[in-house]
């Protein structure tokens, strides 16, 4: 019997889970949603706030232009002039000039003083200035115009609530997303699990014994269902084969033990009797010709169900099946003519068919074999074969005997049955079996039924159907 | 012979070397295949006696591709225990030359044994099998016994060929089956022993001394001499 090993760890379970597809595949989703959303808040960002900066920056770059431009053509006042004209033309009170001459004195702009933390001529700065007695948030730029300074600057405050606003937005939003993302990953987890259960729910049933048990079909004809059919296709098989093997194991427990225990009982009479040297060795000799007739038995059984696993199908070939009747026929020939038996054949040109052509001989010289047993002598078998519709083969063996009863035909097929006409006669009442086991193996059947219904004599006629449409594939 | 055993099972091997060493034959044995691989790579054998599941590594049928692979074409018999059709044509693809499913009887063995290791030559086609005074002519297909012309059937005539090519070699009814009908099957039956007897009737009735014999417990065997 199968063992699931237990665990006895109590972090087991979570590490199982962790380990789960499912939970993979919902951190997946999880992992795509929260990039997904990052690249839209950085978008957004670059496209407002970033945006904004440079705005401001262009601003302060055509300003410092334009008065260096001034500063060429008429000088240092013309530039104060400027810059006072730019202030007074400043509604929005954004704008901050501060012009110093060699000296470090003010000139002109809307600056008490220099700020501290600003950087040399010609570069950028974002700092604190103190104007109007209010610290604002300043962007800054300086030039150097022969000796004389210029800062050119934009309150940018209110830009600066702004972005704070902005920033503020995308947290809020970014939580909003994580929630959703692990909310979506928890549903698609479950979701995911809620489809799998059935298939996980029948294999521990199996795994736990119960055989019958199948995947049951959804209706939605998706990945998972057809997952399922495979598996319960992959059930089916494996059914067919279990089968198989209790009826092997079946067999050998009630009909080996017999032939066994009556060895066995002979060898230890011998080995208890009066010692008589021949008699001993006759009784070993017994003894090795019933362990030969087990193997045998036990021989025959294994083709059985090999065959009826359809696991020999490797030795499968194109062959025709005329010769091989011909040989079977000529072989059982000799039998037939020490009882003053004929064998009747009717066969045509060619028969072509795909098979395993010692089994094909093996079956149709058993129905032979039967045949020739139960006819009397002076009798005739009638071997005949021919193609019927849709690439099958049928070989029909009818014997003259006394035919077999309905219930005897039901039983025929299994395993060690043998008729109450047949036990006088030697056998195993396994060639039925094989019989049977063949044909399917061919995708085809054995029919029995009388030979002439009516007659005093029925006798038995046995059809073997060969190679249905699906011969080859089954 | 000179025949190399390999064989894991100390019962089967002590068994099997017994029984050939009785017949005349001379035995080595190793009990896995590595050690059975260097023996048959390094002395020359009249044939393998081959295990086919193996310990150490190299099981008969490695062993049997390694050799064949060494352009050895020592014949080799498999012994085993794996009767399914797919084992079968395994062995016999991988290089062997005839395959014997356990349980077997000694006789059984030791005919195939010798039937491999004394195989006719194949340079010099024979036209004419003769044992006493019976004669085939494989040309004509016509046998003949003390000048006597004998009607025989195909299927006779091949039997009786196949007896003549091993002559004073027992020949067992399943090779019979194997060689002259080509089919692996057990009958079930004693068809083969009405198929001899017929031939029998044939070739050995009406003359004083049958050639045709019966070997107890084995097979058959043709043979001048009773």
């Amino acid at each position: 019997m199968l063992t699931v090993p237990q665990s006895t760890n109590a972090w087991d379970p979570l590490l199982r889970f962790l380990r789960g597809a499912s939970f993979r595949f919902a951190l997946l989703f999880a992992g795509v949603y929260s990039a997904a959303t990052i690249l839209f808040a950085l978008i957004l960002w670059f496209a407002t706030a970033g945006s904004l900066d440079r705005q401001t920056d262009a601003a302060l770059r055509t300003d410092a232009f334009g008065l260096t431009e001034r500063w060429r053509e008429a000088g240092p006042s013309a530039v104060a002039e400027a810059i006072s004209e730019r202030l007074a033309a400043d509604v929005e009170n954004h704008a901050i000039y501060l012009m110093t001459d060699a000296d470090g004195r003010r000139v002109a702009g809307n600056l008490d003083r220099w700020p501290p933390d600003t950087a040399g001529d010609g570069e950028w700065a974002a700092t604190a200035v103190a104007r109007e007695g209010v610290q604002v948030e300043a962007r800054l730029y300086t030039i150097g115009l022969d000796g004389y300074r210029v800062l050119i600057g934009r309150d940018v405050d209110e830009k600066q609530r702004l972005r704070d606003l902005l920033a503020e937005g995308i947290a809020w939003s970014a939580m909003a997303a994580a929630v959703i993302a692990l909310l979506g990953a928890a549903v698609l987890r479950r979701a995911l699990e809620h489809r799998l259960r059935p298939a996980s729910q029948t294999a521990r049933a199996i795994a736990a014994g119960d055989l019958s048990r199948r995947v049951p079909n959804s209706g939605r004809d998706d990945e998972f269902d057809r997952l399922g059919e495979s598996m319960n296709a992959m059930l089916d098989r494996i059914d067919r084969l279990m089968e198989g093997i209790r009826g092997v194991s079946d067999s050998i427990a009630h009909d080996l033990r017999t032939p066994i225990a009556r060895a066995r009982a002979k060898l230890e009479e011998a080995q208890a009797g009066t010692g008589d040297a021949e008699a001993l060795r006759a009784a070993m000799e017994q003894g090795i010709t019933d362990l030969d007739n087990i193997s045998r038995v036990f021989e025959a059984l294994l083709r059985i169900a090999e065959a009826e696993a359809g696991a020999r199908r490797a030795a499968f070939a194109p062959l025709d099946l005329v010769p091989v009747l011909r040989d079977v026929a000529e072989f059982y020939g000799v039998v037939a003519e020490s009882r003053d038996q004929t064998i009747a054949l009717d066969l045509p040109e060619q028969l072509e068919l795909v098979g395993d052509r010692d089994l094909l001989a093996q079956a149709v010289g058993n129905l032979l074999d039967n045949a020739l047993k139960f006819t009397p002598a002076g009798g005739t078998v009638r071997l005949s074969a021919q193609a019927v519709p849709r690439d099958g083969v049928e070989v029909t063996i009818a014997d003259s005997g006394p035919g077999l009863s309905a219930e005897g035909r039901a039983r025929a097929g299994e395993r060690f049955f043998r008729a109450d006409a047949a036990r006088a006669t030697p056998g195993s009442g396994l060639g039925l079996s094989l019989v049977i086991a063949v044909a399917h193996l061919h995708s085809g059947e054995l029919v029995l039924d009388d030979a002439e219904p009516g007659a005093d004599q029925p006798g038995l006629r046995a059809t073997l159907r060969l190679g249905g449409p699906g011969a080859s594939i089954r | 012979m000179r025949i190399l055993l390999v064989e894991d099972d100390a019962e089967v091997a002590r068994f099997v070397r017994k029984g050939l060493q009785e017949a005349g034959h001379v035995v080595e044995h190793a009990s896995n295949g590595r050690d059975g691989l260097f023996l048959a790579a390094s002395e020359q054998f009249d044939i393998l006696v081959l295990d086919r599941m193996l310990p150490g590594g190299v099981d008969g049928v490695r062993l049997v591709e390694t050799l064949r692979g060494q352009s050895n074409r020592t014949p080799v018999l498999f012994l085993s225990a794996l009767s399914a059709v797919d084992e079968r044509v395994k062995g016999l693809k991988a290089g062997g030359d005839d395959y014997l499913v356990k349980p077997f009887a000694f006789a059984e063995l030791l005919a195939r044994v010798e039937a491999l290791g004394r195989r006719p030559t194949v340079d010099a086609p024979a036209t004419r099998l003769k044992i006493a005074d019976l004669e085939m002519d494989l040309l004509s297909r016509t046998v003949t016994r003390g000048g006597r012309r004998i009607e025989i059937q195909p299927r006779e005539f091949r039997l009786l060929e196949h007896l003549l090519r091993h002559a004073g070699q027992v020949v067992t009814r399943t090779m019979l089956l194997e060689k002259v009908w080509d089919y692996h099957f057990d009958p079930q039956t004693n068809v083969i022993d009405v198929h001899v007897s017929r031939l029998r009737q044939k070739v050995d009735k009406g003359f004083d001394k049958p050639l045709i014999h019966t070997v107890r417990n084995a097979g058959y065997m043709i043979r001048a001499e009773a």
